[in-house]
């Protein structure tokens, strides 16, 4: 079967259970990764903004992907890779008397995949952001 | 794409916004028989500001046959609109008529007898011309170089880029942004910063070890009592495209946010006019555009397209003026209270036989060639038929290259990659200078290797990515990867890891195994150490052993839409 991403997308629709779970639990988090989404948020219901992910569309280096991450009045934030084998990147926590609250750093990404942030608010609520980093061979454009 | 009716309703400001589109002047000119330098120039002053772009000329200092692609496939939001028309349908689209100066110019039917009807196009020369009596004209401009500029030729690659930086020089270039220019490496590249009369702009380059910004951003320009900032803006994907390791020091990419906060900062300095010069590529500025507020004019480079109009996002208008030297675009601004309130534009199609040679830029071209002549002129073969590349799949050229490779690499598949420039030959001689304009580079070794039907696959299935993704920011804006020995079927629209299917070797017919090594011959290989003969050499030695060369009957290439 050629499932598209267009009638994967349609199926999702129609399925109410799929849109009643939280954003970020979407079908192609692994187990590994939901377990981590669901430690950090703790119950809380996840929305998108609030949080801003910088990653470069196509990375230069697969090795070492500079990402970063911006979450006024965020208590922590939390990266996940959700390609790599061990998608827990990191989490960055932040004090009371911290002056932004944002972080820079570089990423290890074995092939083309989703990177997903988490940022717990001081109100306990829960933002996220998503892109999509391609891990390319490349060598043929110009 | 924007038509001219759209044009007249867009409500970019409340005073005359008008198309200058120079199309139905040099048409009539044509049916009079009577095409003459005056008329291609000729253009009605507008506003308080010109900007003259010319991009990708390749070093081609001198003038060129170039066909313009018959596959253009736009993909996403992209698909069916300009850039990716061609042919007849481009030509309804922009109200040519077929066998007309503007359709040999802009489109591929018809293209060797129209070829020879109307003569080569572009020249540094003709292009100097054309920019003196713009700038005569309109004291108040600015010239800008969208950038691949210092590779694609013969005497760049002999000179390592100092004939093209005296030639922009000369031209009176104002300001610059990049690609290819970081082929020549790091060293090289700050060396001819030092000998260049303008800036070298790119807002998003950075240094890779701190991440911050490593050249210029922008300019701004005073001109007629008004600030205009032009921000450069270099190929985002250089360090993939081509070999990283000629310039480890630098990071690329898109950048969008960086854009952003580099509109904002020059709009905070006040100034009246945000020129993007950039090397995105046209669906990557079309995008762009539509995200980064505050831009009023995208002069577009890299992906080689001539668009007779502008088009139109938002209250950005993006301006694209083909490659080779085929083209010099003249965009006319009445700009006024910090804002752009109207424009008139024109592409100025550069035929070489009409317009006259610059002498002082013919005399320093002579001087770059003297020394190099007995190569350049050398006749190496001839071909029976036409020879292009430009095109989403394999041109006559690519496969006169991927036959030389197969032949003197002695290999079952070769690889060629799928770059947009070089320029096409007509019927008849082929001389050197031809196989530098599609070859010439800093990393040309032919190199031979073996791999399996797996890693085959893989590969062709990344750049179709690299090609048909459907969002822009995810392409790189060349051609798929020619090949040789080799047919396969592409779906453009299948998600990635799935448009590549039916694999086959053509020596025997028979599928290729995932499993089994085959012996594959390219070049341009991104990887440091690479070993093997030019391919220019390569190329010559298989026209020489036959004398004779021609295209191809049928494309083993299968292509889905």
């Amino acid at each position: 079967m050629n499932l598209t991403r267009r009638s994967a997308l349609a199926i999702g629709a129609g399925a109410i259970v799929v849109t009643m779970l939280p954003l970020g639990a979407r079908a192609d988090l692994s187990d590994d990764a939901q377990a981590l989404v669901d430690e950090f948020a703790g119950g809380a219901e996840l929305s998108e903004g609030g949080v801003t992910l910088t990653a470069p569309e196509i990375a230069e280096n697969g090795n070492t992907v500079p990402i970063s991450v911006d979450a006024p009045g965020a208590e922590s934030i939390l990266v996940l890779a959700l390609g790599n084998p061990v998608p827990g990147v990191a989490e960055f926590k932040f004090g009371p008397l911290a002056g932004a609250q944002k972080a820079s750093t570089r990423i290890r990404l074995m092939e083309t995949q989703d990177l997903l942030v988490l940022a717990k608010m001081d109100d306990g609520s829960v933002k996220t952001a998503r892109a999509e980093v391609k891990v390319t061979i490349g060598g043929c454009g110009g | 794409m924007i038509s001219r009716r759209e044009f007249m309703q867009a409500s970019l400001a409340t005073s005359a916004l008008m198309t200058g589109s120079g199309l139905g002047n040099w048409s009539r000119a044509m049916a009079q028989q009577a095409l003459t330098q005056d008329q291609l120039l000729q253009f009605d002053d507008f506003g308080n500001l010109t900007l003259i772009h010319v991009t990708d000329t390749h070093a081609h200092l001198r003038p060129i046959y170039f066909r313009e692609p018959d596959t253009n496939i736009g993909v996403g939001e992209a698909a069916g609109r300009v850039p990716h028309i061609v042919g007849e349908e481009f030509q309804r689209m922009f109200g040519i008529a077929p066998g007309s100066p503007e359709a040999y110019a802009l489109t591929y039917p018809d293209f060797v007898d129209l070829a020879k009807a109307y003569g080569r196009m572009g020249g540094f020369d003709r292009i100097a011309t054309v920019v003196k009596s713009i700038r005569s004209a309109r004291p108040d401009s600015l010239l800008l170089d969208g950038g691949d500029t210092w590779q694609g030729s013969y005497t760049s690659y002999q000179t390592r880029g100092e004939d093209m930086v005296r030639a922009m020089n000369l031209l009176g270039v104002d300001a610059m942004t990049s690609h290819w220019e970081f082929t020549y490496g790091t060293d090289r590249v700050h060396e001819l910063i030092g000998m260049m009369d303008q800036p070298f702009l790119g807002a998003n380059i950075f240094d890779v070890e701190w991440d911050e910004p490593a050249f210029e951003p922008y300019e701004i320009f005073e001109r007629g009592g008004m600030q205009i900032a032009v921000i450069g803006q270099a190929f985002p994907y250089l360090p993939i495209a081509n070999p990283r390791w000629m310039f480890p020091e630098y990071s690329f990419g898109i950048r969008e946010e960086r854009m952003r906060s580099v509109v904002n900062e020059v709009r905070e300095k006040g100034v009246d006019l945000v020129v993007v010069l950039s090397h995105n590529g046209f669906d990557v500025d079309h995008k762009m555009a539509g995200r980064v507020e505050g831009i009023d004019v995208i002069l577009s480079g890299h992906t080689h397209d001539a668009i007779p109009e502008p088009v139109l996002v938002g209250e950005t208008i993006i301006i694209a003026s083909g490659s080779h030297g085929k083209f010099v675009s003249r965009v006319d601004l009445d700009v006024r209270d910090g804002r752009m309130m109207g424009f008139r534009h024109k592409l100025i199609p550069i035929f070489s036989d009409v317009i006259e040679p610059d002498a002082e830029m013919n005399e320093l071209i002579e001087e770059v060639r003297a020394p190099h002549k007995e190569v350049l002129e050398e006749v190496v073969g001839q071909t029976e038929d036409l020879l292009y590349r430009r095109g989403n799949f394999n041109g006559s050229w690519d496969d006169v290259i991927c036959d030389a490779l197969l032949a003197e690499r002695d290999a079952e598949i070769a690889l060629s990659p799928g770059v947009r420039w070089g320029a096409s030959v007509l019927p008849g001689d082929i001389t050197m200078e031809d196989i530098h304009s599609v070859t010439s580079m800093t990393y040309g070794q032919a190199y031979r290797t073996e791999m399996s039907g797996e890693m085959l696959k893989t590969v062709m299935e990344d750049v179709a990515d690299n090609i048909f993704n459907p969002d822009p920011y995810y392409q790189q804006g060349g051609d798929m990867v020619r090949v040789g020995g080799l047919g396969y079927t592409i779906d453009i629209h299948a998600p990635m890891g799935s448009r590549i299917s039916d694999l086959t070797l053509l020596r025997d017919g028979s599928a290729i195994e995932p499993g089994r090594d085959y012996v594959i011959a390219g070049w341009a290989s991104v990887n440091e150490g690479t070993e093997g003969p030019q391919i220019w050499d390569v190329v010559a030695d298989h026209i020489r052993n036959h004398g004779t060369v021609g295209a191809h009957d049928a494309s083993p290439i299968t292509v889905k839409q």
